[in-house]
């Protein structure tokens, strides 16, 4: 094409193509290299050494020693006796599918409330239809820690949730915090506006005249949600899944403050292993599994929205 | 729309949608509230006042972590808008699709990866080169995971926006720095704004990275506010909690309106 320009003066707006890259020429690179090196300074180098510290050895005062081992991987599953005999001990696992079964049914419940309103607000008018959306987002930009805060005091003692069952009954004086379902609760809620906006985004753009014609066809509307709606928005509720499985994979605050210590899931773990210097290398190593996780995740969700692309 | 016979109307789903809002924003109200209650044990309602905003606002260990997370916030603020700028100039306008592709990757980084991950693997690179400066270490993390807040406005701005403004003050003779200067920054500058706004509140609210990082000197208002939800709900807090979340509404509303201002001059 650029051939054409030059050997034809009178084609101006092609002959003008060159100069787009006079004035962009080398920006890609001049302008990415600050991110890169702010990226790879801040993120990928720690994500290697991160790496690389999960296979070190505890040190004798917190921190650890360079070396190769895999004593931080094999504590998940045993417990090293005084005399080095391995015992294995459920513990870690029990926080690991804690977290898997926690993630995952936040994932699932944002999924069951999302669908039904986002299908609501996609329905309505220009106008409001704005507004909604901008009512979903707003709590997304409120301090995580506040919100969690909030639901401390819904279902902690002499708080809303209690004092709303004790009218139907219940005993006074009860608290619903520090177990999996306070935990839970407070997952649901801080992550559920990631879920309704990409689930909207796709039901926004879904054809109207395809609903029509499942109707046409003799399908009831259950059987239209299930074999025209859903199938289409299958993007959107494959991003809304990455957004929220993601951070509720690595979910601190809310056991922390919810769960009450007791009840950790795998990013609490991790936490907990930095934060008075007690294994680094354990520590490292629950964080590189979580990266596994995520990793698996995003390829298997990617994979699975692609190949609906495909065959819808 | 009303017609009860619409194919594409479900039953019930208005009165679900008004119960979601409600589980929206319930809690919220629940927090502000409390914060107006007399009695020091949150769940007892006795009486109206104001004398925990009062008390909230001469706390000096919170105007401490305010002044620390405004430093913070506003220094990571500045770096992640100006390397997002960068970058999405690049991306949107240079030439090299499998670079650019990879850039975009890695620049949104940070929105793929546990947080909680990204700050113990920040936690021992410091710790590693011997870094010492509290608020230089929060400074670096908070730029990192700021930028793809920045980036995504910036990039969903210069995507829409035509070259011929540019071309056309090339052509009249303006330099590099001229058509940067008088035509692409004007016309990005919703963009902009609405990512260094959305910046300013993810670092203003973050907890896992700060928490990590922070020691003596360098406590930011979340990682302060965690300190107070651990010694126990109390309604001075409450009045805390209800002053941040009235802030943040109001700068997230204006950084979504200029946004959404912004996409309607492209139509």
């Amino acid at each position: 094409m650029s051939d054409i320009a030059h050997h034809d003066p009178v084609l101006p707006s092609v002959a003008a193509e060159p100069s787009r890259g006079g004035i962009w020429r080398n920006l890609a690179v001049w302008g990415l290299l600050p991110s890169w090196l702010l990226m790879g300074f801040a993120l990928l180098v720690p994500i290697i050494i991160i790496a690389a510290v999960s296979f070190a050895t505890r040190g004798a005062y917190g921190g650890f020693d360079w070396g190769f081992n895999l004593a931080g991987y094999r504590q998940i599953l045993f417990n090293e006796g005084w005399t080095g005999e391995l015992e294995f001990t459920p513990q870690y696992m029990v926080i690991i599918l804690r977290t898997l079964l926690l993630a995952g049914t936040t994932t699932l419940l944002c999924l069951l409330m999302a669908v039904p309103v986002a299908y609501y607000i996609a329905n309505q008018p220009r106008h409001l239809k704005t507004i909604l959306v901008y009512l979903v987002t707003l709590p997304f930009w409120i301090s995580m820690i506040l919100r969690i805060y909030a639901w401390m005091i819904i279902l902690g003692r002499h708080g809303p949730m209690p004092r709303l069952l004790e009218l139907f009954g219940a005993p006074g004086g009860l608290s619903f915090m520090y177990n999996d379902g306070a935990t839970l609760a407070a997952m649901v809620y801080t992550y559920m506006p990631l879920m309704v906006l990409p689930v909207f985004a796709s039901i926004e753009k879904l054809d109207g005249t395809l609903i029509e014609a499942a109707h046409d066809l003799y399908g009831n509307r259950w059987i239209t949600l299930r074999r025209v709606i859903l199938p289409l928005t299958a993007p959107g509720i494959a991003a809304g899944a990455i957004l929220v499985f993601v951070p509720a994979l690595g979910a601190v605050l809310e056991p922390t403050l919810m769960g009450g210590g007791k009840q950790m899931m795998m990013g609490s773990l991790i936490q907990l292993q930095f934060g008075g210097g007690r294994n680094w290398p354990f520590g490292a190593a629950i964080a590189m599994t979580l990266l596994i996780f995520v990793t698996i995740v995003l390829i298997l969700i990617a994979r699975r929205a692609a190949m609906r692309e495909v065959t819808t | 729309m009303s017609d009860r016979n619409d194919v594409k109307r479900y039953p019930g789903l208005g009165a679900l949608s008004l119960l979601f809002f409600v589980y929206l924003y319930a809690p919220l109200a629940v927090v502000v509230v409390y914060s107006f209650n007399e009695n020091r044990i949150t769940g007892v309602w006795t009486q109206f006042s104001t004398k925990w905003y009062a008390s909230a606002l001469q706390n000096d260990a919170l105007m401490d972590a305010l002044k620390t997370s405004l430093i913070v916030a506003v220094t990571a603020t500045v770096i992640a808008t100006t390397i997002a700028l960068s970058a999405a100039l690049a991306i949107i306008r240079g030439r090299d699709l499998r670079f650019r592709r990879v850039s975009e990757t890695v620049v949104n980084l940070p929105l793929l990866l546990p947080e909680i991950v990204l700050a113990v693997a920040t936690l021992i690179l410091f710790s590693l080169i011997g870094l010492q400066n509290g608020m230089l270490k929060l400074i670096i993390a908070h730029s990192a995971f700021c930028t793809p807040f920045a980036f995504l406005p910036i990039r969903a701005r210069l995507q829409g926006m035509s070259l011929d403004f540019e071309e056309a003050a090339s052509d009249l003779y303006a330099s590099r720095l001229t058509v940067f200067r008088r035509v692409t920054l004007p016309l990005i500058l919703p963009g902009l704004f609405s990512g260094a706004m959305l910046a300013f509140l993810i670092s203003m609210d973050d907890f896992i990275t700060s928490n990590m990082l922070s020691s003596g000197g360098t406590t930011t208002l979340p990682v302060y506010i965690f300190s107070l939800i651990r010694a126990g709900t109390s309604p001075e807090l409450n009045a805390i909690a209800t002053m941040l979340i009235l802030a943040s509404l109001i700068l997230a509303t204006i950084a979504l309106l200029v946004a959404s201002r912004g996409e309607r001059d492209h139509e």
